[in-house]
């Protein structure tokens, strides 16, 4: 009990001191996990929308696709994409194995089937005489578009920052292909692993409150979204 | 009157049920033209392809000028009308955003925008409402935010599908009121699908049953 209240107390001390090493992890975390969401964003938000708006052939398996990567295992991703950049793998030559681009393609890859279900889901949602008023009202076929992806915003947010979610609290794929080097690939969630390892347990503990914290606030975050998505014409 | 909608043998069919058998008709003149028939008789399909928003199975939509030149159907025809729906299809965002939807998607300049808007939202008696977000609007006050968001682009055709359903006593008579006034300022055509024959006959000029897929008066 006394080692977990020291630990405890470490923790803090870390956090309220703002340690260097930990806010070089938070920092990179952020940079790793911010620019796969962004990758993911401006990729399958357009993505999501078009399977979510056009009928096209084979509509129906992208759909199940997306769907079934959403559940993706983030070690799968690591092993295959460890396998794809080590120095024998095809892609070798890049030399992208152990550095934070990797780290963000892997992340992306958990990311953008999110992003785009979620989006094509949101906009699926939106009430087809929506669609048919814009029309109606003059709208040409990209404006009728844009004007669906806006009624579909409050989904389109959610489903970003349920992919942020994710990502954030992903360990298995970035521990493969990053490495876990310190002041380079080091993110919160391998410090998290490899600390609890060593059994150092305060800055594995600091990182986990904060991990904690953002994951709460990313929660906040998207229940008043919902909350705000959710509203219905009163008279229906 | 500018715009003349002539149709000729509209055939439509839904799963296999045939809506439409062969409708035919000229709405040559300005005013109200009231299209009755019990639910589900394909009033409002019928309209959807007036306005150009569906295609029939077999038949012909045309639309002449004054000098009875035949228009193509693109994009210049089409926002020369415009059709309001039964639920009107409200846009997630204020009243004011709603109705000046029809002119950003024209390019109207911001000013002009304001101006029109507030004088369709004066004309419904909405004006006090413009800022709240379209979703919490009544029943009736979402109706009239439709006929305001309609008018605003100034069609030539208005198509009305069922405007005075759902909408309690005091709302249908603002509503056939502001047709009224409607017939008078547009001096346009104006087409009302209704299954409502009291409110048809208060505002209507020239009366149409559609029955058995076809139009008869």
């Amino acid at each position: 009990m006394n080692f977990l209240v020291e630990a405890f107390k470490q923790a803090f001390y870390l956090i309220f001191h703002l340690d260097r090493e930990l806010l070089q992890i938070i920092g990179l975390s952020l940079e790793v996990s911010g620019g796969a969401l962004l990758i993911a964003a401006i990729l399958g938000i357009p993505f999501g929308a078009f399977v979510g708006l056009k009928k096209f052939h084979g509509r129906g398996f992208i759909i199940t696709l997306l769907n079934s990567f959403m559940g993706l295992p983030p070690v799968v991703v690591g092993l295959f994409l460890y396998l794809l950049f080590s120095r024998s793998g095809p892609l070798g030559f890049l030399g992208l194995l152990y550095t934070p681009t990797i780290m963000i393609i892997a992340q992306f890859i958990l990311a953008f089937p999110i992003v785009a279900a979620l989006t094509h889901s949101a906009c699926v949602k939106v009430e087809p005489d929506v669609k048919l008023a814009a029309r109606a009202l003059g709208a040409t076929s990209s404006q009728v578009t844009r004007t669906v992806i806006r009624e579909a915003r409050y989904g389109i947010i959610a489903a970003t920052v349920a992919a942020l979610g994710r990502v954030m609290a992903e360990v298995g794929g970035i521990i493969i292909v990053g490495g876990n080097i310190a002041g380079y690939t080091r993110v919160m969630t391998t410090t998290i692993a490899l600390e609890t390892d060593k059994g150092e347990f305060e800055l594995a503990l600091a990182l986990g409150l904060i991990l904690l914290l953002i994951s709460f606030l990313i929660n906040i975050a998207l229940f008043s979204i919902q909350k705000k998505g959710a509203q219905k014409p009163q008279w229906l | 009157m500018a715009l003349k909608l002539t149709i000729s043998d509209i055939y439509k069919s839904y799963n296999g049920k045939e809506v439409l058998k062969g409708s035919s008709f000229s709405f040559d003149k300005s005013g109200i033209y009231v299209l009755m028939g019990p639910n589900g008789s394909g009033k409002s399909t019928l309209l959807r392809i007036c306005a150009l928003l569906e295609p029939p199975d077999s038949g012909k939509v045309k639309y002449l000028e004054d000098n009875n030149r035949i228009l193509e159907d693109n994009l210049n025809l089409r926002r020369r009308l415009t059709l309001l729906l039964p639920n009107i299809g409200a846009f997630n965002t204020t009243v004011f955003k709603n109705i000046a939807y029809g002119l950003k998607i024209r390019g109207i300049k911001k000013d002009k925008i304001e101006e029109k808007v507030e004088q369709a939202l004066d004309f419904v008696g909405l004006l006090h409402k413009k800022n709240q977000n379209a979703l919490t609007l009544s029943s009736g006050e979402i109706k009239r935010m439709g006929i305001a968001r309609a008018i605003v682009i100034e069609p030539e055709i208005l198509f009305l599908d069922e405007p005075t359903t759902s909408v309690d006593h005091e709302n249908i008579k603002i509503i056939e009121n502001i047709m009224i006034q409607l017939k008078q300022r547009l001096n346009s055509t104006i087409i009302m699908a209704t299954h409502d024959s009291i409110s048809a006959r208060r505002v209507g000029d020239f009366f149409l049953f559609l029955e058995d897929g076809r139009i008869k008066f």
